[in-house]
């Protein structure tokens, strides 16, 4: 392990007594950048856009910085209140919730709309690991058991406003800290199986017509190319017309003249492909990797399965995120309403994911001169 | 802070978990990575050229762009038919969100009533997608300027300005100039078979009839090419390139516009034609057919009702009367049959025949009775034409036979097409034994010969085979082709065949090339002789002038058209036919008048071609002969 020794000059170190994690805000920063960049492009040289989008990326480095100053245990003792009401105005949106867009998502109080689904998206990590952290690791079948359930109580509750896209994130960031926690591999091959075996069922019985067509339409796009089809095929073509190098900034003719819709939300990574090209592509992959891996190495370093399993878990959220949108911008996926993590326009994610950030951050730069 | 409860947590060991899942975690995350990076570089790498090619199908569209044709004018540069602009308000149905609800907006808007909406939807279903579809047609300057001033709110709804034929004399030329009409699936087929449709790409309209058929090709020009890129709706960003349309070229007809007012004048209410030549070079100065109809309205669309209406009109004015209108020649042909006689010594001009009341083949019965009760007596050749006697032509036709008939009358253009620049034509009949027999299969019998001779029986003619027939008499046989088209206004151009390319060498030749003059004599006497039929029409004429009368009897309009029998009743009388050409001595001129069911030639054709004789050599603005 490390010696104490290197590490008191780290702990005195400006950034560290700020909390804040220098490698990781570097990376962090780039992403503005490059989110700010794209957006210009995307939405057609909208500076008023591109001003409010800083805005918002002000915002949530304010709110990294501020979850950063928190220790961990604050976390781990707050989770539980924090989820259980989390829980609670789930069930009042689903029974009393404004419909936005035939979705129940959203609820009325005291003047302001907000959506339960995004605390719950922080959340759930936290209360999963923080329930995990207090037993042995690997967890034992019953503490598995109840991991489990508080993964996918929320989910469920989210998926019949309906929110698929949410709903599967809440689960996994559960999930990935049950990984963590070392769940056995045979055991999570069998839950694997008994996921898939539930799929038709889930299919016939649980998803709506438009989710249905939506798996239909990413198996075979062509089938309805302008409708239900169109996005991805203009998403392709944007990425694909951008060759090795692409057309260059500003000179997207997919986004330009407008064929690609949702260019600077969802689908800006198309407008990435178009203007950038292959190269732009690697390019902004290795700087998601190197945050990745930050994200990661802080996880190992961590004193504490608490923080361990919530640090691995938010980074592999982040992950997913990734993985997600991209594969659905370029076809590897049905489309699901995933924004590109830290580089979409839209104010929700990008404060969320950077408050998890921010609680990375403080896993970090609270640990111990000397571990117990 | 709780942490240890029933089990003794081993940290050292769980770190080293921990550490083992994190390892894992990276190795999925890269091997996810890896996995979008493939994916994307099969797009942009490998599928690479796919994807700009679609890229720019997107953004890219080729526009074509309509040549404007070519206008046509009168032998005085009178102008008979142009181009106008028009508005046109189209939508492209994909563009629009809330079709129902835009339609129903700009009904409102622009004062369109629900027809408009009806008709609407209905091509809507019919069109091709992302092809514009017509709203309201040729919109009034408020209309144009209510919509551009709200146009932003209407987002896939444009207005498209297009030239638009237009006939400023109306039905005044219908028949010989013909029309435009919006191109149908049959126009298509035969332009995709002349490999042409690539130069219509953008054309609405293409010649129906006429002149503006027959010149179609002269007359439409090239079309042009303009590439574009278009946003997302479809809207025009810029220009890439831009390839103008070549317009069609502008011609000057042969028609003089003054005869031709003149001739429509001295037609109205009555169901005829004239047509005037120049026999030197075979222009047609005026070709009227009456009753006619408005050809704008072709030009913009006609209603099935207006159209049936055309179609089961009594009066048949969809026929060109001049060119199609079949009809016995009656007496005009005897100048012919006289030249014919003289030519193969059935006459001479000194000797005199005795023109009885009736004829009789030797031998039979039947009388075949002149129209002059009492006969006309004694009458040398030049006296036979000058009274019209019948007797001394059914005589001549006796002994000359049909086939000498045929052949000579072939010569002069009878049972053939013209030569003019038209389609709409009709031979008309020439008969012969053949022709019977392949017609009826029946025998020629003599009897038949003898009605030919004043012109009945199974020979037909149309009015302008009758104008060439009496021009190549004018021209002492040399052949005459009636032309529409005088020139192309473009020097570089030459038509397809000119009016000065004209045979030299005369088609008849006579053993005494004299004897032209001994019909064209009579032909004066029937005009300005004492006993000429036409003598009180041509009275106090400023000029010399030859002619003949005719009357006949057959209703027909085209030669294979079945005539109703309970029609005819109705319609008993004769028609009355003319042909006369001025000056005598040096003809500028040849007209042929025919009008249905007016009675004897003489005194109601005759009158006519006077006057289009008077007007030629009074009204018309001569151009120097050629």
């Amino acid at each position: 392990m490390n010696t104490t020794m290197n590490r008191t000059d780290r702990h005195s170190h400006i950034l560290f007594r700020l909390h804040i994690d220098g490698p990781l805000t570097i990376g962090l920063l780039l992403m503005a950048a490059v989110s700010l960049m794209l957006l210009y492009a995307a939405s057609g040289q909208d500076i008023a856009l591109v001003q409010k989008q800083s805005v918002r990326v002000c915002l949530a480095f304010m709110a990294m910085f501020i979850l950063a100053q928190f220790p961990p245990s604050f976390y781990q003792r707050w989770a539980p209140p924090v989820f259980f009401i989390g829980v609670v105005l789930l069930l009042s949106v689903l029974l009393f919730g404004v419909s936005g867009k035939g979705a129940q998502r959203w609820l009325h109080i005291a003047f302001f709309k907000f959506q339960p689904s995004e605390i719950l998206k922080v959340v759930t990590p936290v209360m999963v690991a923080a329930y995990l952290s207090q037993h042995r690791l690997p967890p034992s079948f019953r503490h598995l058991t109840i991991a489990f359930s508080m993964a996918f109580v929320p989910a469920y509750l989210i998926a019949k406003q309906p929110d698929l896209g949410t709903s599967i994130l809440v689960a996994a960031s559960g999930l990935f800290v049950i990984f963590f926690a070392g769940i056995r591999w045979k055991l999570l091959m069998i839950a694997g199986g008994c996921v898939s075996a539930f799929t038709p069922v889930f299919w016939y019985f649980f998803m709506h017509d438009y989710q249905r067509q939506r798996v239909i339409t990413f198996l075979n796009p062509e089938s309805d190319p302008l409708g239900a089809g169109y996005h991805i095929i203009q998403s392709k073509i944007a990425i694909g017309s951008g060759g090795l190098t692409g057309k260059g900034w500003l000179q997207g003719t997919q986004s330009k003249l407008e064929f690609l819709p949702e260019r600077h939300t969802d689908f800006i990574f198309a407008v990435l492909g178009e203007e950038f090209g292959f190269l732009g592509v690697a390019a902004l992959l290795l700087l998601y990797l190197y945050i990745v891996g930050r994200g990661l190495y802080i996880a190992t370093q961590a004193q504490g399965s608490f923080e361990r399993l919530l640090a691995g878990a938010l980074t592999l959220t982040f992950f997913v995120y990734i993985f997600v949108n991209i594969g659905m911008v370029s076809g590897l996926l049905p489309v699901v309403g995933v924004p590109l993590p830290l580089i979409s326009y839209g104010g929700t994610s990008m404060v969320t994911l950077m408050a998890g950030f921010g609680v990375i951050m403080s896993i970090h730069t609270h640990r111990r001169l000397i571990s117990q | 802070m709780r942490r240890i409860r029933e089990e003794l947590k081993d940290t050292n060991a769980e770190q080293v978990l921990f550490f083992h899942r994190a390892i894992a975690a990276l190795v999925g995350i890269c091997l996810l990575m890896s996995l979008l990076l493939i994916n994307v570089y099969r797009l942009q790498v490998v599928a690479f050229d796919d994807y700009q090619t679609r890229s720019n199908d997107n953004r890219i569209r080729v526009v074509p762009i309509a040549p404007t044709r070519g206008l046509i004018y009168d032998r005085n540069h009178v102008l008979l038919a142009e181009n106008r602009p028009v508005y046109n308000l189209e939508i492209i149905p994909e563009q629009v969100k809330d079709l129902t609800k835009m339609v129903t907006e700009l009904c409102e808007l622009l004062n369109l009533d629900a027809s408009y909406q009806e008709k609407f939807f209905k091509d809507v279903k019919k069109q091709r997608r992302f092809k514009p579809v017509l709203l309201a047609e040729m919109l009034d300057e408020d209309q144009v300027a209510i919509f551009s001033v709200n146009q932003h709110h209407y987002p896939g709804a444009a207005i498209q300005a297009s030239l638009r034929r237009y006939y400023p004399f109306g039905d005044t030329l219908t028949h010989s100039l013909g029309y435009v009409a919006k191109i149908n699936t049959n126009d298509l087929e035969k332009l995709e078979r002349k490999g042409k449709i690539a130069n219509y790409a953008a054309t609405r309209d293409i010649g129906r009839q006429g002149v503006e058929k027959f010149y179609e090709n002269l007359l439409h020009g090239q079309v042009g090419y303009q590439e574009v890129e278009v946003n997302n709706r479809g809207r025009i960003i810029r220009t890439l390139k831009y390839q103008p349309p070549v317009s069609g070229h502008d011609i000057v007809l042969n028609i003089d516009i003054v005869l031709q007012k003149k001739a429509e004048h001295l037609l109205a209410d009555r169901r005829g034609a004239i047509v005037m030549l120049d026999p030197n070079t075979g222009a047609v100065l005026a070709m009227e057919s009456s009753p006619s109809y408005d050809p704008n309205l072709f030009v913009n669309g006609i209603s099935n009702t207006d159209y049936n209406m055309l179609l089961q009109d009594k009066d048949r004015p969809l026929i060109n009367r001049t060119t199609q209108g079949i009809y016995a020649p009656g007496s005009t042909i005897k100048p012919m049959l006289a030249v014919m006689g003289l030519n193969e010594n059935k006459i001479n001009p000194t000797q005199k025949f005795f023109g009885d009341k009736f004829f009789q083949i030797p031998g039979t019965k039947r009388k075949f009775r002149d129209w002059k009760p009492e006969g006309h007596g004694w009458v040398t050749v030049y006296e036979a034409i000058e009274k019209s006697a019948d007797t001394f032509f059914y005589d001549l036709a006796y002994r000359t036979g049909i086939e000498t008939i045929h052949d000579y009358m072939k010569k002069f253009g009878f049972g053939q097409y013209t030569g003019i620049d038209l389609h709409e034509e009709s031979k008309a009949n020439l008969p012969s034994e053949d022709w019977k027999i392949t017609r009826f299969k029946q025998p020629w019998y003599t009897g038949d010969t003898i009605s030919v001779g004043i012109g009945q029986g199974y020979w037909t003619v149309t009015p302008l085979q009758l104008a060439r027939a009496t021009s190549i008499l004018v021209k002492r046989g040399q052949d005459v082709v009636p032309k529409m088209l005088n020139t192309i206004l473009d020097p570089k151009v030459s038509p397809p065949q000119t009016n000065t390319a004209q045979d030299k060498v005369p088609r008849i030749r006579l053993q005494r090339p004299l004897d032209w003059q001994v019909s064209l004599d009579g032909m004066y006497q029937v005009n300005h002789g004492k006993s000429g039929t036409a003598r009180r029409a041509f009275r106090s004429a400023k000029y010399k002038a030859g002619g003949k009368s005719g009357t006949a009897q057959v209703i027909g309009m085209k030669e294979d058209e079945e005539y109703d029998a309970t029609k005819i009743k109705e319609r008993f009388r004769d028609h009355a036919l003319f042909v006369g050409f001025a000056p005598f001595d040096d003809p500028e001129v040849v007209v042929a008048v025919i009008l249905e069911n007016a009675g004897g030639g003489s005194a109601n054709a005759a009158p006519v071609a006077r006057k289009m004789l008077d007007t030629y050599f009074q009204d018309t603005l001569k151009v120097a002969k050629r």
